[in-house]
């Protein structure tokens, strides 16, 4: 078991490592400090002193070196656009992001576990039919035509929900401001919540269909229709225990697709999450920006899928036996 | 050959397939919209990439049934005065190009690369798939709009617009080789356990023929299952990817950059520029996904699984 865990943060630092690798040649690559510095006036000479000064003319490792003392510290440099620290810029746009993939996760949920578990329990009602055609159409449309569509159906025809932005924001202790706590605010969130749920949804209400399926029909549950329990002591506890295993691992390999579908949420809806300032930055080509967003979203992105992998070995101790094996 | 077309006739896979309404359904729909897209330059009444038929007077036009539509126009006219009908036709047939190099190129790569982890094992075969794990986390439209806004911040947007058809199909072809290449190896490892290939082993004949003359026939339908949804996903990938404006620029339309150049209009009321191009897209998917269900139910191949 510790073997897995020390592998796992292992692999974790490694893929930390690519990222911040290829953050840097980004920064090396991408623009010229100097220019956004000094500007045009200055001569090529001068220039040369400078960059000397600078380090820039340092061979590569050691300016991934520096790169990398500045980035522990916190230290990304600063904004082109905004005239502050990159890194701050973009955790000020953090809670914004956090509380979107927190409403879409409430949502799939809510509503993946009770019509899976419905669909695998009654294959042959009406209902499940309906439930598995719509899914595969719901898999069919992607993010940004469902937030489109909803936008177009609900603000615009129907004007029951707003269409861009967050609406009314409170600050929390520690600076996060936070739109949960207004009625404002819920209501912004509604729709792009629903939206960055769309595709997860029916992707995950098909899985959970699908493992249940084939869970129920094992040896241990027909031991336990023989053993004469209830109905909902087989369903709900041994079954669905076993069901929600596989599901955990697709949940971890799903966040980088969340991270990604937040980037489109978030453009439709102009939401000032971290995936639109994302955006923005690639289009000012706001070098120290971007690096800063892969940092973060990096950091986030491997945090949570370690921690995702880590809570599988414990509640899966068959893990255990291949972690030897290997 | 004729005798190759009856075994295809006679098969299950052609009985079940005319027995199978939805299947039919979505095939016929597939193949008209292959066929009306691909002849796009012989049917389309305009061409949209020709700025001389195109008149900025024409700009906005609701679709020909409505009150302000004209005939010329059968979907209206978006922002620019282009014929909608022949910007979907053109759209519809690079969405699918892209579609189709880059699940090429997908299978290429994950094929051979499945085949070689599977079929020498040990340590290649750890190192392929510890690696596939990790791509696979890294989920291929977050790599690709990493990569792509790099690509355009450092490229600057004219050069990146000419570029863009090819950097898609890189971009998506080479993130989702881990889909290919983990099915393979696992039917592979079932595969190099029979007796047939210990009997060309005995003939005397070499890794590379052994992997692709003799396993890589036997692991076929897994692979055509995949296929269909590696297509349906990179079109999908591609859209949202165009619609961000890191895809096919204005002039050069896919169906998501369609759809990105009517979502500025939709607040004004101009519903027909996002909502066809969107309405062929869901389909093209959707018939697609159909078609992968259906296959996967006819063919019932043993899909990897973790």
């Amino acid at each position: 078991m510790i073997a897995f865990f020390i592998r796992r943060i292992g692999q974790a630092m490694i893929v930390m490592f690519v990222i911040s690798l290829i953050a840097f040649s980004i920064q090396d690559n991408l623009g010229d400090p100097l220019r956004e510095l000094v500007g045009q006036s200055v001569s090529e000479a001068e220039r040369q002193v400078l960059r000397d000064e600078m380090g820039l003319n340092d061979p590569f490792l050691v300016q991934y070196w520096r790169f990398l003392k500045r980035a522990v510290k916190g230290d990304l440099g600063n904004s082109y656009f905004f005239k502050r620290p990159a890194l701050e810029v973009i955790l000020e746009k953090l809670p914004a992001t956090v509380e979107l993939v927190m409403g879409a996760t409430l949502i799939i949920l809510l509503f993946s576990i009770p019509i899976g578990v419905y669909c695998a329990i009654n294959p042959r009602s009406w209902l499940t039919k309906l439930m598995m055609g719509t899914s595969i159409i719901g898999i069919s449309i992607p993010v940004f035509l469902t937030a489109i569509l909803l936008i177009y159906l609900f603000s615009i025809e129907l004007g029951w929900f707003p269409s861009f932005g967050r609406g009314e924001t409170t600050v929390l202790f520690g600076g996060w401001h936070t739109g949960l706590l207004t009625r404002d605010g819920l209501m912004h969130l509604i729709l792009p919540s629903i939206a960055l749920s769309s595709i997860m949804l029916p992707l995950f209400i098909r899985l959970i269909r699908s493992e249940m399926m084939e869970v129920l029909e094992q040896e241990y549950i027909r031991f336990a229709w023989a053993k004469g329990l209830t109905r909902k002591r087989i369903w709900f506890l041994h079954a669905l225990k076993n069901t929600l295993l596989p599901v955990i691992t697709v949940g971890g390999v799903q966040i980088g697709t969340m991270i990604a579908y937040t980037i489109l949420t978030e453009t439709v809806f102009q939401w000032p999450g971290m995936g639109f300032l994302f955006l923005e930055a690639v289009n000012r080509v706001d070098t120290p920006l971007i690096i800063a967003y892969l940092i973060v979203v990096g950091l986030i992105f491997v945090i949570t899928n370690t921690l995702v992998d880590l809570i599988y070995g414990l509640v899966n101790p068959t893990v255990k036996l291949t972690g030897g094996a290997a | 050959m004729i005798r190759h077309w009856r075994l295809f006739v006679d098969s299950t896979f052609l009985y079940r397939f005319r027995r199978d309404k939805v299947a039919i359904a979505s095939f016929s729909l597939l193949l008209l919209m292959v066929l009306l897209s691909f002849s796009s330059p012989l049917i389309a009444p305009f061409d949209p990439y020709d700025p001389a038929q195109i008149d900025i007077m024409d700009s906005d036009m609701p679709p020909a049934w409505q009150a302000e539509g004209e005939p010329r126009f059968p979907l209206g006219t978006d922002a620019q005065g282009r014929d909608m009908l022949s910007t979907i036709l053109y759209g519809t047939r690079i969405s699918i190009t892209i579609g189709l190099f880059a699940v090429l190129l997908q299978s290429i790569l994950g094929i051979s690369l499945g085949l070689i982890a599977g079929y020498f094992g040990g340590r290649i075969d750890a190192f392929l798939m510890r690696l596939a794990d990790i791509q696979l986390s890294f989920s291929t439209l977050m790599v690709a709009i990493i990569v792509l806004a790099i690509f355009q911040a450092s490229f600057g947007t004219e050069l990146y617009n000419e570029l863009a058809i090819f950097m898609l199909i890189l971009v998506i072809g080479i993130a989702e080789w881990p889909q290919y290449a983990r099915t393979v190896r696992a039917s592979v490892l079932a595969e190099k356990k029979k007796e047939y290939v210990d009997a060309v082993r005995v003939i005397g004949l070499g890794s590379g023929q052994i992997m692709f003359r003799h396993i890589l026939p036997n692991t076929l339908s897994p692979i055509l299952v995949i296929s269909t949804v590696q297509v349906a996903n990179a079109i999908m990938s591609e859209a949202a990817l165009s619609f961000l404006g890191l895809g096919m620029p204005v002039n050069k339309p896919s169906l998501g950059s369609l759809i990105n150049s009517g979502f500025e209009y939709i607040l004004s009321g101009s519903w027909w520029i996002t909502a066809f191009p969107a309405l062929v897209l869901v389909l093209l998917v959707l018939v697609i996904n159909l078609l992968g269900d259906w296959l996967r139910d006819v063919l019932n191949p043993k899909l990897y699984k973790d």
